[in-house]
């Protein structure tokens, strides 16, 4: 049954439906609503899957909680693993060791650099350097391969430098159960430090020559630049005490698109009172806002004061006074120069995931030197201390938030987890209605078209694994439909 | 020989296994050489194709959406082959079993764990239903190698791919059969 409530029905209407959606780490769809001149009225942004880790991990100790959450994802398993242990060191009532902490800092680093340089490299250059109406057949990383090696050559090395990392901490490279409420498992080896000191200035070269050929892209994408989601919103993320950037600890702070800071130095173990769920019931993907201005309805989207925020490395970039690392800080510099100050274009996003690899290279080496780095006190030991415990980090894709309850045994109660990729959904379905307003014209929609509406979701990076804490496959489909809900016309495309 | 079609699918998982293929590095230099690649989620090719040689198929089967791709999969590949715990045994995505049914985890996510407009997510033709159980690949269609580990590390994924790519059948054993 179709009611007047379905704008596309009420009109001579199509649907465009991307069915996967490609290159992006998960399983999701995308409409796009046209009505009976052609014009785009809507697009959204489905995420088709769903696991249920909230209420499966019910019943089981609070002890597996980090080797099972790592499993939400394989592309960011660290981050879960590091804010479920955070979350048990709150239960345990603890403060752990400071080299479990440089060591749990390290691997969050580590991970940073692999996780936004399989989204550069994998994911989004073949759409950047061979182009957005490139041939879909070759639009990929093999691609890219044949066409620019040494690129894909040195993403690939980055990577697998950041992988390594993981690997010399936690004895494996995807979802290595070695950081546990009360710290870390495994001391880092002299061997480990002095293969990663070798390959740092290779990574930093890697880092710069990419960060190069951005920018010389950003003027060949100059549309893309202003239209992937370019829209004020607000920015959130962890800062340090004295606001500048940060990837495991510290508070929380909103700022704005002109930049003024919204609310700043939150408890992140608080977030409750500050961020809020949705759900629709087009996606498996649920919608935080910020509850102090309240969830954007449809009919509002466009309401500049509504609670819609983004995350992760663009609003990483936007929330902190400077990152603290010269050469990275050089880069923000130039950035925040090219964007006017706080940047409002989702497509920069690929720009700041390239300034967080260079900061966390740089990062990364300031560690080496540090007296605590090999050191075999790596783990406090307690019970069950307190019954609720917050554990919160910058994942890749934004602020993560594990949230515990356990029974005096230390079996997990009630799981809440508030993934990075979720905080911004309101933001990617806005971004696809823009995307698909401003190039699609008509029914008749050539290929790039529709491939720019994915490489506007590209850009955020989104891991829907993560988000749905779990994330369909047909050609492209496109169904015309008449004002009773009857399909006039159907076609499909490979 | 011909080269070889290779393809990969991604259902129920966390793309772990996926990671852990792009963890062969720079052998993927020479897999490239050797094989076409021909539907996989890092590319953009949206349909499954006819005539698929080798498919890794990564994840259990857990929704409406997973059933209709299996099917199809196997319908158009020579060889199957179940990559990683969870597509061999159901693993972590089908930690839900034991609560009898798919609403539970639904309600406590949308209806529970919520602010604002608690519903679940069912839009018809775009969010796919979850089965009530979620079961391995084998559960559902012929699997023709199994191929453990969660991840299984690159090392073992080579060990598979190498034979089949001079047309040999890979045979695992010792610590390569190992889950977790």
């Amino acid at each position: 049954m179709f009611f007047i409530v379905d704008k596309w029905v009420v009109v001579m209407a199509q649907r465009i439906v991307i069915d996967p959606v490609t290159r992006i780490e998960g399983h999701a769809k995308i409409t796009i609503y046209l009505d009976d001149t052609g014009q785009v009225t809507d697009a959204r942004f489905h995420v088709t899957e769903f696991r249920g880790f909230e209420k499966f991990c019910e019943g089981r100790p609070l002890w597996e909680m980090p080797g099972i959450t790592s499993r939400i994802c394989g592309i960011c398993p660290v981050s879960h693993l590091l804010a479920s242990a955070k979350a048990g060191d709150r239960i345990l009532a603890v403060t752990i060791p400071p080299a479990a902490v440089r060591l749990r800092r390290l691997m969050n680093l580590a991970q940073i650099i692999q996780s936004h340089a399989l989204s550069f490299f994998y994911l989004s250059a073949p759409d950047l350097l061979l182009g957005m109406d490139s041939d879909p057949q070759t639009r990929n990383v093999f691609g890219l391969m044949a066409a620019a090696p040494e690129l894909a050559r040195g993403g690939i090395r980055l990577r697998q430098f950041g992988q390594e990392i993981i690997e010399r901490l936690g004895g494996r490279k995807i979802h290595p159960s070695w950081a546990v409420p009360g710290g870390v498992r495994e001391p880092l080896s002299e061997e480990g430090r002095t293969r990663i000191c070798d390959r740092i200035p290779e990574a930093r070269t890697t880092a710069l020559n990419a960060l190069g050929q951005f920018k010389q892209l950003l003027q060949t994408h100059e549309r893309e630049a202003q239209t992937f989601g370019n829209f004020p919103s607000l920015f959130m993320g962890l800062v340090t005490p004295d606001g500048l950037w940060e990837h495991y600890d510290g508070f929380l702070r909103f700022v704005d698109s002109a930049g003024n800071i919204v609310s700043d130095r939150l408890d992140p173990t608080r977030y409750q009172d500050f961020i809020g769920e949705a759900v629709e019931s087009d996606s498996y993907l649920k919608s935080p806002y910020y509850r102090p201005l309240g969830y954007p309805d449809q009919s509002d989207h466009c309401r500049l004061d509504s609670g819609i925020y983004r995350v992760g490395p663009l609003a990483r970039l936007n929330i902190c006074t400077q990152i603290g690392t010269p050469l990275a800080d050089q880069e923000l510099r130039e950035f925040r120069d090219r964007g006017n100050g706080t940047v409002t274009s989702s497509f920069f996003y690929h720009y700041a995931r390239l300034i967080e690899i260079l900061a966390a290279i740089e990062k990364i080496e300031q560690t080496m030197d540090d007296p605590d780095l090999l050191s075999t006190r790596l783990r406090a030991d307690a019970g069950i201390n307190q019954l609720e415990g917050i554990g919160v980090s910058e994942a890749p894709r934004g602020t993560l938030f594990h949230h515990y309850r356990v029974d005096e045994n230390g079996l997990m109660q009630k799981v809440n987890l508030v993934i990075a990729t979720g905080q911004n959904n309101l933001a990617m379905n806005r971004t696809v209605a823009q995307i698909a307003r401003h190039f699609i014209h008509g029914s008749d929609i050539p290929e790039g078209m529709l491939n720019r509406v994915e490489a506007g979701i590209r850009a955020f990076d989104p891991c829907l694994s993560c988000s749905t804490h779990a994330a369909g496959q047909m050609p492209l489909h496109v169904q015309l439909v008449s004002a009773e809900g009857t399909l006039l016309n159907e076609t499909w495309r490979d | 020989m011909a080269r070889v079609k290779l393809a990969t699918v991604w259902l129920g998982g966390c793309s772990g296994c996926h990671m852990s293929f792009l963890d062969l590095d720079e052998w993927l230099f020479d897999l490239a050489a050797q094989v076409d690649f021909v539907y996989s989620p890092f590319m953009d090719v949206k349909a499954y194709p006819e005539g698929v040689d080798v498919v890794l198929v990564e994840g259990a089967i857990a929704n409406e959406d997973h059933l209709d791709m299996i099917h199809k999969v196997r319908a158009r590949s020579r060889l199957l082959i179940s990559f990683g715990d969870c597509a061999v045994t159901g693993n972590v995505t089908a930690l839900r079993n034991p609560l009898g049914s798919e609403e539970s985890v639904l309600y406590r996510s949308y209806i529970e764990a919520v602010d604002l407009h608690g519903q679940v997510p069912q839009a018809p033709g775009i969010v796919p239903p979850l089965l009530k159980r979620v079961t391995p690949v084998h559960a559902v269609v012929p699997v023709d190698i199994y191929l453990p580990g969660c991840p299984p590390p690159a090392d073992r994924i080579r060990a598979v791919l190498e034979p089949l790519l001079i047309g040999e059948t890979p045979h695992l054993e010792g610590q390569q059969i190992k889950f977790g």
